[in-house]
């Protein structure tokens, strides 16, 4: 069977995987990092989303051995050492813009891609655009919006 | 200490957790030796099953075990129970055909699950499933709901004929009758309630784990009510008593009613478990969820309003069709009856009603309730209604709504449906709509809109619902087979910290700060000193869970009498150490204090002395501070409102876009404004995704056309406006909070709004009502062939 | 998923030699459609091919064409600069497809290979009369597409770069199934010194096809007007429950329309 080496929040792992094992089933059942979630089977929903090399994708459309030499960053690598939450964290949690708490990994991580790929800023019609890829069915999005709106600043006074 | 009582907007305990990837959602959880579990369903919508062959399939690598409905028919697995008993107009009792956790005989929808396998891995346990070879007769099928009704219709369930799971009425038909006879206007509307997917974002699983050496089961699963599942399942699928049978549900994805309902899967692993001797997980795949989780709404009605010269409501009358699918889920039968019909005064004064409700079985996924649950139906009913009647008597729909309003001073109001209201306001709820959604200012903006080749409309809805479902005993009356209550349990620790037990389950509604905040309320403890608890039959008591936007008013309501106790106990305490009568005890700001002295005792000093009682009354009264209360209500809630839309409709497309959402929601006393406006907010999006967007689609043949997110069109960021909420509340009367619930106005608010406002920016191609969803390609059909009418003229 | 070899190869050759050498191995690119049909179980490969290392991607751009590695992502597309310039509608349609953690793995050589009916690259590729370079041969897109999920791609071949020759005016407009958002109608119009070139994706059955009455009539006059009166024949579209063969065939003439007023 074959081998992946990758680093997942600044950890190397070695696992021995299939060749048709999912980035999202090594990541939850090998490495046991379940924060990120699977919510659909048809690469819709976002609630796997994480950072391959710095940029957003679905875990759940992507073999593990696709990941070989990746570095990966999930919802789990976010916060500082010490528990401080990243911004995006911090504006979700101040505005409200999680309820069930299933979706919000990978909008967590797609929101940080948006807006590391927005220096300029986002207007809310671009961030409700740069959500597409990601469902939520509990909030209405409202506070999320906001709360992208309010760490994008944040974000890049860092 | 910041203010973190009733009405403070303090950020949930729980997001930490969520927002760092902790949660411990069902799928999360791995137990040692686990096996997984794949069922094998039906991919057609109804056969006879002829034969189940599973040798290739048990030799397949890592395969554990299969079983078959035959296999759990040979142990007296019972079938899955229905918790609520409709009768019919004569008096006689539904039909309840049997619910086999495993197919036996025949399968009855697409998605009907006909075997489990449990292998080393999930792949290995789908490689298997694939191996089975079963041999299908194939059956004739019906899935519309007004087909199932017609003469020579397949049947769904051979000792059901034709399909008629009940027929159902409430109110006097010959005195509505009667009065129709001399109304001025009959006002006659035809609609569809579209069929919808919950969609929780979290799909079900569930883990069966059996324990060897004491014999005990352990049941992990995505539910919204553990203790309802422990009791459903021990009681009548696997004959395990309660003392022997855990049910947790730990966090939980959402569930919107998707996941109140015994499920067979629960019942497999579980069962599966102790066959196996190891734990046996399953999860649902997104697409298995669209054919397995309880799918809402799908009525077909018929509604009339008898209406004076002046325009007031004399008499309604209404027939619905409402699918029940294949098989009886769990509270199936009480949404399109007690949770529909009883509603259907709403906030008018209509004196006399009689509505008829039919449910039928077809091939298709069990329906159960959705966020709203039968009263979203009847709100988009009334409230379509309504605005047919502006249309045809040409009084407007706004002045029509105000002159049929039950007014302010006129609580407690007793409907003809049965329900007595306690209280509300809807000419503010109204007022105050209006004036948010700038109402007045509308033809300006309609008329700019017009400039840019938009169709621009405006939509109102006024609306009630009854929330916390009760009392006990009124329900088992009506056929439920359960309580209504809830309890809490309040346990102070030594040091004064809490920790509160409540038989409510959060999954989305913030439960961890909201019933805290109840704590911090009334007896001061600091939210960081207050843990919740629930989702656990063996930490909780037994309790009913969370539904129908019960938990605060009942759940709520339970904590205030057990913190009740707790003070009333702690009173005994402080005036036994501070030498004082009882009667002089006050209790305020986590301090007993002796009335007009400088004496007092912390709370903290209390439940010290309670736990080392050295110093203690102990002849009369028994150590320790930890209280239970049980709390049945007198009476439903009745949260209302005004939900005001306006959308812009691109007539080359067809394609509406909500441009503005307005909604001031009475919801009585609200604990966490944020959390309250957080409901509302997530209701209104799904309202406008059952109007615009979201459809359960069977084809002629009984396949689920939109089987996948591929083809259910889920809301997403990009379809929804900002929301413009507020509340204008009211207090419930009858319970000790005030409290009414907010759950699930939103949805049942929305759905008539949006439609009201699409059919308003259409008005001009002569259009009186459109059946939901107003999807681009429908109302392009509409506005093409007006276009081409207006044209001709 | 049915289980299957992992092979990713480091070089073009390598990667053909794998594939011509196992007749039930199947490329993978960036494997946003495959993938998932691999976990519908909809096909059974042997052994995938992961094309990510044969060194695949990178963008030229000369005066008179963009040429793109097959192996460039959706995102370094809609993302490149002199790609922004010189063709800003090849640029905009990579840059609307799927959701943006799709765009950075999803290819233009995997769109075009699986040339799905409902996918955005195949409009482009037809209305700017690419030519599709692979390691045998190099394709016209007038001969490259030849019905859903069918192109001129023989066993064993495989697409090595695209290239777009630069035209006057483009645009791409696309209305999208709101479920999948996927398109229900994609128009990719082009103007050249020699006329205007009209492709339209996710109507027919067929897959992409050249709308012949709208080439006709911009390149008489290309402008939104000139789209007016032209129609499209219902015989051929798709019908499904997103949209009827007449509203898919009256909405190529609406995008059509966006498409030439936003070029």
């Amino acid at each position: 069977m074959p081998q992946v080496t990758l680093t997942v929040n600044g950890k190397q792992h070695t696992v021995t995987v299939e060749g048709r094992t999912l980035l999202v089933e090594l990541l939850r059942e090998k490495i046991g990092l379940t924060g990120t979630h699977v919510g659909c089977d048809t690469s819709q929903c976002g609630a796997c989303v994480v950072h391959v090399n710095g940029v957003s994708a679905k875990s759940c459309t992507m073999l593990a051995m696709q990941a070989d030499g990746a570095n990966v960053t999930t919802i789990e690598g976010l916060a500082a050492a010490d528990g401080t939450l990243h911004p995006m964290q911090e504006m979700f949690r101040e505005h409200h813009a999680l309820q069930c708490g299933f979706c919000t990994p990978g909008m967590v991580m797609s929101a940080i891609d948006l807006v590391n790929s927005h220096p300029q800023g986002l207007t809310e019609k671009e961030i409700r655009e740069g959500l597409e890829g990601n469902l939520c069915r509990c909030t209405g999005y409202h506070n999320i919006v906001k709360a992208i709106a309010a760490a994008a600043p944040l974000m890049h006074a860092k | 200490m910041p203010f973190e009582g009733i009405g403070a907007s303090v950020r949930r305990k729980e997001d930490v957790r969520f927002l760092s990837g902790r949660g411990n959602y069902t799928d999360d959880i791995n137990r040692p030796g686990q096996l997984y579990a794949v069922m094998r369903r039906s991919d057609r919508p109804h056969a006879k099953i002829l034969g189940i062959d599973t040798a290739a399939a048990s030799a397949a690598p890592g395969v554990v075990a299969i079983f078959t409905g035959a296999d759990m028919a040979k142990e007296e697995i019972g079938g899955l129970p229905c918790g609520w008993q409709i009768h019919n107009k004569d008096g006689s009792p539904m039909a309840e055909p049997p619910h086999p956790v495993l197919a036996v005989g025949k399968v009855r929808h697409v998605g009907d699950p006909v075997a489990v396998v449990i292998a080393d891995t999930k792949q290995q346990a789908r490689d298997a499933a694939e191996l089975i070879s079963i041999d299908y007769q194939d059956l004739p099928s019906v899935s519309s709901t007004p087909d199932a009704l017609a003469t020579g219709a397949p049947l769904v369930h051979d000792e059901v004929p034709g399909n008629l799971c009940y027929d159902w009425h409430i109110g006097d038909k010959a005195v509505v009758d009667g009065v129709f006879a001399k109304a001025a206007h009959v006002v006659k509307l035809d609609l569809v309630n579209n069929r919808l997917v919950p969609n929780a974002m979290e799909p079900r699983a569930a883990i069966g784990d059996f324990d060897t050496s004491s014999g005990d089961y352990t049941l992990y699963t995505t539910s919204q009510n553990p203790h309802v599942i422990r009791l459903l399942m021990g009681a009548f699928v696997l004959h395990i008593p309660e003392n022997k049978l855990r049910v947790v549900a730990p966090d939980v994805g959402g569930g919107f009613g998707s996941k109140i309902y015994h499920y067979a899967e629960e019942a497999i692993v579980t069962w599966a478990s102790a066959k196996v001797r190891r734990p046996v997980k399953w999860t649902a795949d997104r697409s298995e969820s669209f054919m397995s989780d309880a799918h809402g709404r799908d009525h077909v009605s018929t509604a009339e309003m008898a209406v004076d010269a002046d325009g007031k409501f004399l008499g309604l009358r209404i027939h619905t069709l409402a699918n029940m699918g294949a098989y009886l889920s769990t509270f199936a039968p009480c949404v399109p009856t007690y949770l529909y019909a009883t509603l259907l005064a709403g906030v008018y004064t209509t004196p006399v009603i009689y509505c008829e409700v039919k449910a039928v079985f077809t091939h298709t996924v069990p329906v159960d309730a959705y966020r709203g649950a039968g009263r979203p139906e009847a709100t988009f009913l009334l409230e379509r209604l309504v605005d047919c009647i502006a249309h045809d008597t040409g009084i407007d729909r706004v002045e029509l709504r105000r002159k049929n309003f039950i007014a302010a001073d006129a609580f407690p109001y007793q409907t003809p449906v049965a329900l007595e209201y306690d209280s509300g306001d809807y000419q503010t709820t109204l007022r105050v709509a209006l004036e948010n959604s700038d109402y007045a200012g509308f033809e300006a903006r309609r008329a700019e809109a017009a400039k840019r080749g938009k169709l621009r409309g405006i939509g109102v809805s006024t609306y009630l619902e009854a929330c916390g479902i009760a009392p006990s005993a009124v329900v088992g009356s009506l056929g439920a087979r359960a309580g209504l209550y809830e309890v809490a349990n309040i346990r102070v620790h030594p040091t004064g910290s809490v920790t509160v037990f409540t038989g409510t389950h959060s999954h989305g509604q913030g439960h961890e700060t909201t019933l805290a905040q109840l704590v911090c309320d009334q007896l001061g403890v600091p939210l960081s000193q207050v843990d919740v608890v629930h989702g656990d039959t063996a930490k909780i008591p037994f309790g009913m869970g969370t539904y129908g936007s019960r938990s605060l008013a009942v759940g709520g309501s339970a904590m205030v009498k057990a913190m009740d106790k707790i003070i009333a106990k702690g009173k005994k305490i402080a005036a036994h150490l501070m030498e004082a009568s009882v009667e002089d005890i006050e209790f305020a700001n986590n301090t007993f204090t002796v009335a007009g002295t400088d004496k007092s005792k912390t709370l903290t000093d209390i439940s010290l002395a309670a736990y080392v009682p050295h110093n203690y009354p102990i002849d009369v009264l028994e150590p320790g501070l930890d209280e239970t209360a049980f709390y049945d209500p007198k009476n439903f809630t009745f949260p209302g409102g005004c939900h005001v839309a306006e959308v812009e409709i691109d007539p080359e497309t067809g394609v509406t876009e909500v441009i503005n959402f307005t909604a001031v929601d009475d919801v009585g006393r609200v604990v966490n404004p944020m959390i309250v406006e957080g409901q509302i907010q997530g209701g209104v999006a799904q309202g406008i995704g059952q109007a615009l967007l979201e459809a359960a689609i069977y084809d002629k043949s009984g396949q689920l056309m939109s089987g996948s997110m591929m083809d259910y069109t889920m809301p997403r960021a990009d379809n929804l406006p900002n929301f413009n909420v507020a509340t204008e509340n009211t207090m419930c009367t009858h319970n000790p909070l005030g409290s009414k619930g907010c759950g699930e106005v939103g949805a049942i608010g929305s759905p008539p709004a949006i439609m009201n406002a699409v059919i308003d920016a259409l008005k001009q191609f002569g259009v009186r009502h459109i059946d939901m969803p107003a999807t681009g390609p429908k109302l392009w059909s509409i506005i093409h062939a007006g276009q081409a009418k207006m044209a001709a003229e | 998923m049915y289980d299957f070899n992992y092979e990713k190869p480091a070089s073009l050759a390598a990667a053909v030699a794998t594939l011509t050498g196992d007749a039930d191995a199947k490329a993978l690119a960036g494997g946003m459609t495959y993938i998932p049909v691999l976990k519908m179980r909809l096909a059974k490969p042997s052994a995938i091919v992961d094309l990510s290392a044969a060194g695949l991607s990178g963008i030229t751009v000369t005066a008179s064409s963009v040429t793109i590695g097959a192996m460039t992502t959706h995102d370094t597309v809609a993302k490149n600069a002199q790609v922004r310039a010189a063709i800003p509608a090849l640029a905009a349609l990579a840059g609307g497809i799927g959701d943006e953690a799709v765009r950075h793995r999803g290819t233009i050589g995997g769109s075009l290979a699986n040339n799905d009916p409902a996918a955005c690259y195949p409009s482009a590729v037809l209305a700017l009369g690419a030519t599709i370079k692979t390691n045998k041969r190099s394709i016209a897109a007038d001969d490259y597409f030849q019905g859903m999920f069918t192109t001129a791609l023989e066993d064993g071949e495989l697409i090595v770069s695209v290239e777009f020759p630069i035209p006057q005016k483009a645009a791409y407009e696309k209305f999208r199934n709101p479920a999948s958002r996927y398109a229900i109608v994609g128009v990719f119009v082009a103007k050249f010194a020699n006329g205007a070139r009209v492709a339209v994706t996710g109507a027919s059955q067929g897959g992409v096809f050249r709308h012949e009455g709208m080439e006709k009539a911009l390149s008489a006059n290309f402008s939104p007007d000139a789209t007016a009166g032209v129609t499209t024949d219902t015989d051929n579209m798709n019908q499904d429950i997103h949209a009827s063969a007449e509203y898919r065939a009256h909405l190529v003439g609406v995008v059509t329309k966006r498409a030439v007023a936003k070029a």
